[in-house]
């Protein structure tokens, strides 16, 4: 007794003295810089977000407006009308390029040379032809006329307006030539040259050049894939997570569907790739680059997560709900079917519309049935070849023109966009219908 | 025709349930007999009877029916005799499947001309067939289900275990993805182990996975020595990890012990916006915005790195893991008992002490079934690594060299057109097989580290 006393009498003292002082202060040292470290991750995770989404802004700005210069037009019919009926197919194969060179040749008549002007020429885009012969199809009575045109710029002269970099590189290291600079700033200086929204970019397909190329295609691909993923994955999930939840007696054919259900959820996207080369396309010869296949592969693997969500969604539904319907007479399928799947319903379809979301983001799985493919045609139904939004960003992100930068990220900003919109929409619905119960 | 078929389903399903709903009325006799069931259910019934034979022999044909035509319609080219010495029937066939057939709205060939003869014919045929069958069914299915009506049948009943059934084949969707993922694996992959020993595969430390133009080429068989592909996807593995667990698990700490109620709501939220975003994102991010600052800082200090390097591609990984560490890590810790800490704060330890001395080893099984989990989704993420990580299958532990991992190779084999009978496109299947196997290891394990933990405290 007397030696704990002793020990008790001396504590205080230790308590006082400077080395437990040093050790407290040490101590709470210690404690500030655990916590500035936990402060140091979060700031980290959140500046890398802020890095990428920033990044994927700055970058994106180019992609959504364009260059084009003003040019007066000679609308010749010899040219533009070869056969001189004004029908669809003459007014379709009009020599459109002579008429733009002949308003670039106009515009700059100092420019004699062939080969200048063969350079003066490569300043407008491809598209600029295009746009000529869908004018003049639309408006034939232009014919013979002499009108302004605004003709599309190409994506290096694009690029040069924007940064006005090129003149800072040695001429043997750019696209663009010191002469074709030049031009470009006396256009520019004249009040030709003007920037406008670039529409193109959300109307039309794919395209080689970048000043064309837009995303239309990859969003009809990536929405028909994502209907037969829903068509396949939401019933069959649902179905499955009401028997497992609901019905399933507790076997070894049951437990093993559950721990399959988890394995699967964990197993890696580009697997479910490699089985849907070898059983769809080579077993069941279906075919390749279709959205029919990419959803097919997409709802396989939602499958686990749709059943999952819908599981927890059928498991917090109150138990008194079931007790009362079979208490009045129910079936248990009745019970089930008619009361416990209706309240557990918003939560299967939050559930059901975040897998669908993970679906649009998903590329690894596309590559390998061969959505890869350079497709400019939009798709018209499920079987036709299409590529997706993200392997449409893999794509330009991999293409070597430096337009397709601001491309690529003004697809991501489309494909953030819809991902957005979707995990609003099931906030909302989580929201809206869950409060009723 | 086969499309008519597929939009006529849904009608003969109405008129089934309206039938025999109203076979099962009209036996009540205006409420004067007691029927078993509900009117409705009598109509399941017999919707079921009549609409499920014409489905599944749809669904068989849907399977089938393409291989069928194109048998017939080969039979038919071959003993028509006009196939030229360079043409197959199987070729000519494909022709007119893909649109090639006509050359400027003439036939290529004259066997081009009798192929697409033959496969409308026998388009024409079987579709005719075909329908007879589905109505016959139909209507057999539609009679005999209305002739068993009567009040005593115990139609819900049925209905309920056809229903009961359905759904169980439903969930069996689940075990026959695994079952057809490990078997496509396992084929192609044991068609690959004929070509090149698997000794060679596993240990081999040369990786070009060439395939030769001629038969006397020099190396022609190309070398399939895996051991630099696992070793890059560990390296890249290991560059993501080493930023995801301190930062994910130092997060979750924080926000769990530290953080104010209204930093936790709005910090949640914006962390899992890392996880939401899609992993291609994350891959141009590295290949165009990362990879390009690290090379030219790695220049500004006089070091070489290669424009794909390692750690851009493991950067990008890490950060994109983060969320995933930090709330599985946060479940982990929220399930250590408050006692546990209250316990070690009463005691005068700072929380600092309290969370590395008594609830991280409390956490700890949950927490390694985390990292373990956050491995293996490393190891199968594919489109960070195929967009900024090399295709030069490299041996190194050098964060700024180009090396290669598993996941790219499958990617880099099986992109574009190829031959399903060489070496090359198998070894994608075998290394796809390697690494199933390897994630659902890290994943039971992570599991059974989990459950036992799980054990102490309930």
């Amino acid at each position: 007794m007397s030696e704990s006393s002793d020990s008790g009498s001396a504590s205080p003292e230790a308590y006082e003295a400077e080395a437990a002082d040093r050790r407290l202060r040490r101590r709470y040292t210690v404690e500030r810089v655990f916590r500035a470290a936990g402060l140091l991750a979060i700031a980290f995770a959140l500046s890398s977000l802020f890095a990428l989404l920033g990044s994927i802004l700055y970058e994106s700005g180019a992609a959504f407006t364009e260059y084009s210069v003003r040019l007066d037009l000679d609308l010749d019919a010899a040219d533009l009308d070869p056969f001189g009926d004004r029908s669809p197919e003459s007014l379709a194969s009009g020599n459109a390029s002579a008429v733009l060179r002949r308003g670039l040749a106009g515009e700059l008549p100092d420019v004699t040379d062939r080969s200048e002007k063969r350079a003066l020429a490569e300043l407008l885009s491809v598209g600029a032809q295009y746009d000529l012969l869908d004018f003049v199809e639309a408006h034939p009575d232009a014919l013979g006329s002499r009108l302004e045109f605004r003709a599309l710029l190409s994506d290096e002269v694009d690029l040069e307006l924007r940064s006005s970099r090129a003149s800072e590189v040695a001429e043997m290291d750019r696209k663009l030539s010191d002469a074709q600079l030049a031009w470009i700033a006396l256009l520019d200086e004249r009040g030709r040259i003007e920037k406008h929204w670039n529409l193109r970019f959300l109307a039309s397909g794919d395209s080689r050049d970048p000043e064309l190329a837009g995303v239309q295609g990859a969003i009809r691909g990536s929405f028909l894939t994502l209907l037969v993923t829903l068509l396949l994955s939401f019933p069959v999930g649902v179905a499955a997570a009401i028997y497992l939840e609901e019905f399933a007696p507790r076997n070894r054919l049951t437990d093993l569907i559950e721990v399959n259900i988890n394995n699967l959820a964990a197993v890696p996207s580009i697997v479910f790739g490699l089985l849907g080369l070898a059983v769809f396309l080579n077993l069941f010869g279906l075919p390749r680059s279709a959205p029919l296949v990419g959803g097919m592969v997409l709802g396989l693997m939602t499958l686990p997560t749709v059943i999952i969500a819908a599981r927890a969604a059928l498991s917090a539904v109150p138990p008194s709900i079931r007790e009362a319907a079979l208490g009045v007479g129910a079936s248990p399928t009745q019970a089930v079917l008619h009361h416990i799947v209706p309240v557990a319903l918003p939560g299967i379809l939050t559930g059901t519309i975040i897998g669908m979301a993970r679906a649009l983001g998903e590329t690894a799985p596309l590559l390998m049935i061969g959505m890869v493919a350079f497709i400019v045609d939009l798709p018209a139904g499920p079987r036709d070849p299409s590529t997706v939004l993200p392997v449409q960003i893999y794509l330009w992100a991999e293409a070597p023109e430096r337009a397709f930068a601001s491309r690529t990220a003004a697809a991501i900003l489309v494909l953030l966009g819809f991902l957005v919109t979707m995990n609003s929409f099931a906030v909302w619905v989580r929201r809206r219908f869950e409060s009723r119960v | 025709m086969i499309g008519w078929l597929w939009l006529g389903l849904p009608l003969l399903a109405a008129f089934a349930f309206w039938s025999g709903r109203n076979r099962a009325l009209a036996l009540t006799d205006s409420d004067r007999v007691e029927i078993h069931s509900l009117p409705a259910h009598y109509g399941q019934l017999v919707l079921v009877w009549a609409a499920l034979p014409p489905l599944l022999i749809l669904l068989v044909w849907a399977a089938i029916g393409g291989s069928l035509v194109d048998g017939w319609s080969t039979a038919t080219v071959e003993a028509s005799g006009l196939l030229g010495a360079d043409q197959t029937a199987a070729l000519v066939i494909a022709d007119v499947h893909s649109g090639m057939s006509l050359f400027d709205g003439e036939d290529a060939s004259p066997a081009h001309g009798v192929a697409r003869a033959a496969i409308e014919r026998a388009r024409g045929l079987f579709g005719a067939g075909l329908a007879v069958l589905v109505a016959v069914a139909g209507a057999l299915g539609l009679s005999f289900a209305r002739r068993r009506i009567t009040p005593h049948l115990r139609a819900r009943n049925q209905v309920e275990k056809i229903l009961g059934l359905a759904l169980m084949a439903c969930s069996i969707v689940a075990i026959l993805t695994t079952i057809g993922i490990v078997l496509s694996l396992f084929f192609e992959a044991i068609r690959f182990f004929r070509l090149v020993s698997p000794l060679d595969f596993f240990f081999g430390t040369e990786w070009s996975p060439q395939t030769a133009l001629r038969a006397d080429q020099v190396g022609s068989s190309g070398s399939f020595g895996a051991v630099p592909v696992f070793a890059g996807t560990l390296l890249i593995t290991a560059i993501a990890m080493s930023i995801s667990i301190p930062v994910g698990l130092m997060s979750a700490i924080y926000l769990a012990f530290y953080a104010s109620e209204r930093m936790r709501t709005w910090v949640k939220p914006v962390l899992e916006i890392i996880a939401g975003i899609p992993t291609v994102v994350w891959g141009s991010f590295a290949a165009l915005t990362l990879g390009p600052l690290i090379r030219g800082f790695g220049e500004s200090v006089g070091l070489d790195v290669a424009s794909e390097s390692a750690l851009a591609a493991g950067i990008a990984m890490g950060v994109m893991i983060i969320p995933f560490v930090s709330s599985l890590s946060d479940d982990a810790l929220n399930a250590v008992p408050r006692s546990l800490r209250e316990g070690s704060l009463a005691m005068g330890a700072t929380d600092s002490e309290t969370i590395r001395r008594v609830i991280l080893p409390a956490a700890l099984p949950g927490i390694v079934g985390a990292f373990l989990l956050a491995i293996s989704r490393a190891v199968g993420e594919t489109m960070i690594v195929v967009m900024a990580a090399g295709l030069a299958a490299n041996l190194t532990a050098n964060p700024f060299a180009a090396v290669t991992t598993v996941t790219v190779q499958i990617v880099t084999l099986l992109v574009g057109d190829q031959e399903f009978d060489s070496a090359k496109t198998l070894a994608a299947f075998a290394l796809g097989l390697t690494l199933f196997f390897a994630t659902l290891a890290l994943n039971l394990v992570a599991l059974a580290v989990v459950r036992r933990y799980r054990e102490q405290y309930e």
